[in-house]
């Protein structure tokens, strides 16, 4: 089996977020940036296939060198090659026509996604790649089982869980509970060493046209300061919900 | 041209996420000059739209759509838009709609913004708001194609009722057999349970609780203000609880017009995924928990104490304002 995961190089979960140039550009400074967190519980189940059942995995992003690094970690997890798509996408509609032109070149079996990346939370790119290849594709995935041609995958939906049956090629947007948080791999020194020595191959992108534009960002307004309530005093708390807040 | 919405049903029944998406695009197509369609799937009396702005419905009836079909879906909903000649498609950012809404994007070459908040800042250019970095910003987007599709953030608009009827039309759209090529094997969905996506109030429990076995007095208060139970990352790290109920910027994000935390500490990836919320509440024994900083009303003092007492006073005021 061949498998392709997508990896999107996102800000740390704990990184503040601040923007620059006139509010139109998120601020990189001092920011530490890491596999997506959706796409990493993808590869490291992209791992248990290689080791379980022989796959081979390549890993790819669309971005520009500063987006290597992250490459590299997954290579030092594990994937085989990588491929970077030379280009700083502005647009997830971009981001699913580059990554479709070199997944149909391919010939993937299975296409790995996270759901969505932590960082503009679009969640479009792989239906988005689904459509464009013309390939399966389940959602909000939390368990992946492939046998033969055939894929058994479990999504979340709203207040339950749902089992599918998909033939492949399929296209998944995983997410936590595909592996468990425990599973995630930690690149060893081992790792590091040889993903120094595994191929990342720079590709020119194909020009694909965005379909939205950015015209600025903007932060929450500041919260007020919190109302504390004393403990022995809970009808006030129930009174403020009722009466201030109006939520009860 | 008209607006087009999706109206996702469950049982036949219209869900509250319908009627929100229809009253927010009703507020679109009123901003555009244009009328508002709503397609929906296997739901015999659709005439309850009409109250949320909907002029016509394009009602699906299809034995094959029992099961939720993204494919399927998707494609009715692209003839759909051809048929009437849609501009703007709007979905709510249900499970459902955020599945199909890329699928439709795509096949309409649209460009597509999820997580909006907002009426558009205007229609020509077409701008919304919407959030992103998990609910740290928000990112004011311009679509530049023809046809624009927009996901709904849950609960960010609200229901607005309108003046009007809603006339029906059967609508019967062709589907391929690449449609019907995803099987269902099974369906688990707990039954009279509020989720976390749909519910105006969520109870949430973290490490301060000590153990899935102390879980009893959050579900309690769940069941007197008929909320939805969620927890922390750590809590369903170690299993004491459901992925499904972790809450957070890699878990679920809640919108929900209360939010009761109880032993959470707030940790920064926490409470961006609770910043849509519109009222905290935090309890926690330490003084100096950052979710303090971030809550409208706060307790200090032992959960295991103070939970059990709000919850009697909760059940008196819900018995006196029944």
């Amino acid at each position: 089996m061949k498998i392709l995961v997508c990896i999107s190089h996102v800000p740390d979960t704990t990184s503040k977020i601040n923007f620059t140039d006139g509010d139109s550009k998120f601020d990189t400074n001092g920011v530490q940036f890491v596999i997506n967190p959706n796409d990493e519980f993808g590869l490291t189940r992209a791992m248990w296939f290689k080791e379980k059942q022989g796959a081979s995995v390549d890993v790819i992003n669309v971005g520009g060198a500063e987006t290597e690094p992250t490459l590299r970690k997954a290579l030092a997890i594990g994937a085989d090659s990588a491929i970077r798509i030379d280009t700083t996408p502005t647009d997830g509609f971009q981001v699913a026509k580059e990554l479709a032109k070199v997944a149909g070149e391919g010939n993937y079996d299975l296409i790995i996604c996270g759901r969505e990346s932590i960082d503009y939370n679009g969640g479009m790119v792989p239906g988005m790649l689904a459509g464009l290849l013309k390939a399966n594709f389940i959602n909000t995935c939390i368990a992946l089982e492939v046998e033969g041609d055939k894929a058994t995958a479990t999504r979340e939906i709203d207040g339950g869980k749902e089992t599918l049956i998909a033939s492949l090629p399929l296209v998944i947007g995983g997410q936590k509970g595909l592996v468990e948080e425990s599973d995630l791999k930690i690149p060893n020194m081992r790792g590091i060493m040889q993903a120094r020595k595994k191929p990342l191959n720079v590709m020119e992108p194909a020009g694909a046209e965005t379909a939205t534009k950015a015209v600025k960002f903007e932060k929450p307004a500041p919260k007020g300061s919190v109302k504390m309530i004393d403990a022995d005093n809970l009808d006030e708390l129930i009174d403020l919900l009722h009466n201030e807040a109006k939520v009860i | 041209m008209s607006v087009l919405v999706y109206t996702e049903s469950e049982d036949g029944k219209f869900k509250k996420g319908a009627l929100e998406v229809a009253s927010y695009a009703k507020g679109v197509a009123d901003a555009m000059g244009t009328s508002l369609t709503a397609i929906s799937f296997n739901t015999e009396d659709t005439s309850e739209l009409g109250k949320y702005g909907v002029d016509k419905v394009l009602s699906v009836s299809n034995d094959k759509l029992n099961n939720f079909n993204a494919s399927a879906y998707a494609d009715a909903i692209k003839q759909a838009v051809q048929k009437e000649s849609s501009k703007v498609v709007v979905l709510s950012q249900s499970a459902n709609g955020k599945y199909i809404a890329p699928l439709v994007a795509v096949q309409l070459e649209a460009g597509y913004v999820s997580n909006v908040t907002d009426l558009p800042e205007s229609t020509s250019p077409f701008q919304v708001k919407r959030t992103a970095f998990t609910n740290k910003a928000f990112k004011f987007t311009e679509i530049t194609t023809d046809i624009k599709v927009l996901g709904l953030s849950k609960n960010a608009f609200g229901l607005k009722e309108s003046e009007g009827a809603a006339s029906s039309e059967a609508f019967e759209p062709q589907f391929s057999e690449e449609d019907f090529k995803i099987q269902v094997e099974s369906v688990d969905k707990a039954k009279d349970k509020v989720t976390i996506a749909d519910a105006e109030v969520v109870v949430s429990g973290g490490r301060g609780l000590k153990g899935p076995e102390n879980w009893g007095m959050i579900e309690e208060m769940a069941d007197i203000l008929g909320a939805a139970t969620a927890c922390s990352k750590p809590v369903s790290d170690m299993g004491w609880r459901p992925h499904s109920e972790h809450v957070g910027q890699t878990g679920k994000p809640v919108a929900s017009n209360l939010y009761i935390a109880v032993g959470i500490s707030g940790a920064i990836q926490h409470l961006a995924g609770i910043n849509a919320a519109k009222t905290k509440v935090v309890i926690n024994n330490d003084p100096e928990a950052p979710f303090f900083k971030a809550a409208d009303y706060g307790v200090v003092g032992d959960a295991f104490e103070i939970v059990p007492k709000l919850n009697e006073k909760l059940k008196e005021f819900k018995e006196k304002n029944a």
